[in-house]
């Protein structure tokens, strides 16, 4: 099995002050990243963020406007595809459909002159990895969704290329698929301990997967930190919006310390005093024990996640809260609760 | 007309007095089938019919008897060339016609399908190949015939492109219009094939260490063989029983397979046999038969790797 | 710019557009230039001759032909519209799996040359001759037959475009009699594919000669390889006309078409 893991140290990868221009309109700004030995490393936002180019610009696909692509600390701007030792799986339709699962694994090997016997040895290899063995002389077309993603994904590996970039892989297949198929990728990943670089606007799938995600808008990075450091400590509140759910609450900020619903909460990055609105997590709210003062609140709806409750509440003031709290408190409709703010830090942002 | 009938006879059975029911109703009435039989007649009078006609005449002889003579007479010499002649004819226009095709589609690609260029060559496409006939036999007359300005010109330079023989009314005379037509029938048969090679196979290509060469000759030419095949095997049949554009040129003579059944049907007796035509018909149809059941079943495997 | 690699170089784009463009547009021209000879000079005087009194008799047969290739238009329209369409929604709504037959007998005609056809409607014409009279509109029924495959595209086209059961069923839970979902829902929304059809069938029987020829019937191009005998350059002047109004025929069908298309993506 372990043929096929590189021998090489893994890659080292860095945008260093990337831009690019569509006709006049500029889709990266000064885009820096640095990409560890190894790492796994998501680019999640909204379509339209710029997330697919910088993915496309590392595999060469695209041609930056300025700015210097480095691998293990060489220049390969001007590097054509072909010759940057990539792998890379696309969202969809990218198997070459005349050619078999195992033909179109060993495609890369037959391009690099590897022996025949040796190529074929393996693509079996790459194949049994990605658990598709058996369906090795099936075409494309005799495939679902998720095994030619599998196919594509053998196809892209069997190479040990430098760096594998994985461009919303995922994004075209059913719901339950596509989390099998995530946490495969997961393993094979910290198998092969190969520098990995995954597009994504699923912020659940990037946070699941990710040693680190760069969160991305407008064409920039917003943000690039754990899943754990984009969740509780936002950088801006639009990271605070994009990943994970939150209620927006009125906050009064003085000297860095916010004061929601009369208690006082650490503000994450530097706001001036004034009033804000802050970025409150559902599982940050709970209801009031006895003798604690709060906020009331109305239950209009109550879903279960499984092995917790999500609760909407209308406030007096007309808002509507989000709270995450046991299965075992059983809601119903029109119950009366007093909130209160747990003190975990929270992003805000100027009132509008 | 039963069907509004018997809706209105339905409507008015709750009038009594009863709360009217909404009359939701999935069903036809049962003879829904009765409205297959006017297009049904119409198919085997104007379709069937004819085409059984057309093969069964070749069995018969004048006063009704059946006979194998007519058909023995495909085995006729002069039979037989005339179905070479059609034959290498449409080979050699269905070949030249479906590379010059082959490379109109590729100049094509990446052109936006609503862009106005597409429109064009798709309608002229459309016109040149379909519905030409007799029209483009007059073209290529007053382009390439003794009073053309082409033949003007090349007399004056002293080549008589007409010196061995009048060869645009013959049987040479047909390649240059086939070639006319077939193209724009390429383009229309093999465009969409072209159109559908995915940029991705071309980025995938790439990553893989791949050239630009690599992917015509690993993946563009080998993915669309088989659309091209099927597109050479549809425009030998357009040639192989294309009639106006020769009948225009070829007045006289029966060169080709169409033309031999027009002596066949315009005459008493060709070699001396009646009811020739028939057989001739049964000729076209067996050669029809065997290239349109091999265009069936490419185009069936073309088809599955084009999703 | 790296993006799609296959697509053409401009420079190879231009050399195929060049050559080939000048293989199916230069004998147009030689023919246009030819229906403009005056003598040594070019002058309109032929184009003029089609309205010349002089010259009537000899063009007569044209104008004929052109009237019953007017006539043949409607009639082969009438059986698209009023008897393949009908049933092809029929097939759709209430015998999908008579779908296939359908397609394989609507696109027989391509396998059997016309000139196949024409030896087994000899007999069939001499019946109809003897009851309907041998008038050029019974060659319509010929016709329908040989627009067959190009209409039944073009409204399977537009009957795959929108989803007819459920529009027929949405119809009918909402009270709507049967002849009023086909007029008033069905109709609209086909009604590209059936205009795309209905231009075919015009651009068809414009171009007919085999049928008509052979069976002794006169229609424009029976007319113009008449005329051609004794007057080469009005049967140039009217293939030329024929030619570009059917190009202009397809060119709206396929602008429409687009039209529909990208309406449909918007939506």
């Amino acid at each position: 099995m372990a043929t096929i893991a590189p021998e090489r140290v893994a890659t080292t990868v860095v945008l260093d002050g990337v831009v690019k221009n569509f006709g006049q309109t500029r889709v990266l700004h000064d885009l820096n990243l640095t990409i560890r030995p190894g790492e796994f490393v998501s680019l999640l936002g909204p379509s339209g963020c710029g997330k697919t180019t910088a993915l496309r610009l590392i595999a060469g696909l695209e041609e930056p406007t300025g700015g210097a692509i480095l691998m293990n600390g060489e220049d390969v701007t001007g590097v054509p595809t072909n010759r940057r030792d990539i792998g890379m799986v696309f969202q969809s339709y990218s198997l070459f459909p005349h050619l078999t699962a195992i033909d179109n694994t060993r495609f890369g090997l037959d391009m690099r002159k590897v022996p025949k016997d040796r190529a074929r040895t393996l693509a079996a290899e790459s194949l049994e990895l990605v658990g598709l063995a058996a369906l090795a002389d099936r075409y494309p077309h005799q495939l679902s969704g998720g095994q030619q993603q599998r196919v594509a994904l053998a196809r892209a590996l069997v190479t040990s290329p430098k760096v594998l970039l994985l461009d919303e892989p995922l994004s075209a297949l059913d719901a339950r698929v596509r989390v099998q198929l995530r946490e495969e990728i997961l393993r094979i990943q910290k198998e092969l301990g190969m520098t990995t670089v995954f597009v994504t606007h699923d912020q659940e799938e990037a946070l699941a997967i990710s040693d680190r995600v760069a969160v991305m808008q407008g064409g920039r990075i917003e943000q690039i930190g754990t899943p754990e450091e984009l969740y509780l400590t936002p950088a801006t509140a639009d990271v605070a919006a994009f990943v994970g759910l939150s209620s927006l609450l009125p906050a009064t900020v003085t000297g860095g310390v916010a004061r929601i619903w009369g208690r006082a909460v650490p503000v994450i990055g530097a706001a001036p005093d004034g009033e804000y609105r802050a970025f409150v997590r559902p599982e940050h709210l709970r209801v009031a024990r006895a003798g604690e003062s709060g906020m009331r609140g109305t239950v209009e709806a109550s879903i279960l996640l499984g092995s917790s409750r999500r609760t909407e509440l209308r406030l007096a003031s007309g808002e509507v809260v989000a709270m995450q709290h046991g299965v075992s408190l059983p809601p119903e409709r029109g119950d009366e609760w007093l909130l209160v703010v747990e003190p975990a830090p929270v992003v805000v942002r100027p009132l509008a | 007309m039963t069907a509004a009938g018997t809706e209105a006879a339905v409507l008015a059975g709750p009038a009594d007095g009863a709360t009217p029911r909404p009359q939701v109703r999935l069903r036809l009435p049962p003879p829904a089938q009765l409205g297959l039989v006017p297009f049904g007649a119409y198919v085997v009078l104007f379709l069937v019919v004819p085409t059984v006609l057309a093969v069964a005449t070749g069995f018969f002889d004048k006063a009704g008897r059946f006979t194998l003579d007519n058909v023995s007479a495909l085995s006729d010499p002069v039979v037989v060339t005339t179905f070479w002649n059609s034959t290498w004819l449409s080979l050699l226009t269905a070949a030249v016609g479906a590379l010059a095709g082959a490379l109109v589609c590729y100049a094509l690609l990446g052109v936006p399908a609503h862009h106005p260029t597409r429109s064009v060559i798709d309608a002229l496409a459309g016109v040149l190949a379909q519905f030409g006939g007799v029209m483009l036999a007059f073209v290529f007359i007053a382009a390439m015939g003794r009073y053309s300005l082409l033949n003007v010109w090349l007399s004056g330079a002293g080549i008589n492109i007409y010196a061995a023989s009048n060869w645009l009314y013959e049987l040479p005379g047909l390649i240059p219009p086939y070639i006319y037509f077939q193209i724009p029938l390429m383009v229309i048969t093999f465009g969409p094939a072209l159109d559908s090679l995915k940029p991705q196979w071309a980025e995938a290509n790439l990553t893989l260490g791949g050239t630009r060469w690599t992917f015509w000759t690993r993946i563009g030419l080998p993915v669309l063989a088989p659309s091209f095949a099927a597109s050479f095997l549809l425009l030998f049949a357009n040639s192989f029983s294309a009639y106006a554009t020769a009948a225009a040129l070829a007045s006289q003579g029966s060169q080709i397979v169409p033309l031999q059944v027009r002596a066949a049907l315009t005459s008493e007796t060709v070699l001396g046999r009646e009811n020739l035509a028939g057989a001739l018909a049964l000729g076209m149809i067996a050669v029809m038969a065997l290239v349109m059941t091999g265009y069936a079943l490419i185009q069936r495997r073309a088809e599955r790797w084009r999703r | 710019m790296r993006r799609a690699s296959f697509h053409p170089h401009p420079v190879t784009r231009g050399v195929i557009g060049v050559l080939v463009g000048s293989f199916v547009l230069l004998p147009l021209l030689a023919t246009l230039e030819f229906t403009l000879r005056d003598g040594d000079a070019h002058s309109l005087v032929h184009w003029a001759a089609i309205f010349d009194p002089a010259k009537a008799a000899t063009y007569k047969p044209i104008w004929v032909g052109l009237s019953n290739s007017l006539v043949l238009m409607l009639v082969t329209i009438a059986v698209v519209l009023l008897l393949l369409a009908p049933t092809m929604i029929l097939v759709n709504l209430r015998f999908p799996r008579l779908r296939r037959s359908m397609e394989f007998v609507a696109l027989l005609p391509i396998s059997i040359p016309a000139i196949v056809l024409v030896v087994g409607l000899t007999p069939i014409y001499l019946v109809i001759g003897r009851t309907l009279g041998t008038g050029a509109w019974t060659l319509a029924f010929a016709y329908g037959i040989t627009v067959l495959p190009f209409a039944y595209r073009s409204i399977q086209a537009a009957i795959d475009a929108v989803n007819l059961a459920t529009l027929a069923e949405a119809a009918r839970s909402l009270g709507a009699s049967w002849p009023t979902v086909v007029w008033r829902v069905l109709a609209p929304n086909l009604r590209g594919g059936l205009l795309a059809a209905s231009l075919i069938a015009v651009a068809v029987v414009l171009g007919e000669y085999t049928i008509a020829s052979l069976l002794n019937r006169q229609n424009l191009q029976t007319a113009l390889v008449l005329v051609n005998k004794q007057d080469a350059y009005v049967s140039v002047i009217f293939s030329l006309l024929a030619l570009l109004f059917c190009f202009l025929l397809l060119l709206i069908i396929g602008r429409t078409g687009n039209l529909g298309a990208a309406r449909g993506k918007d939506r």
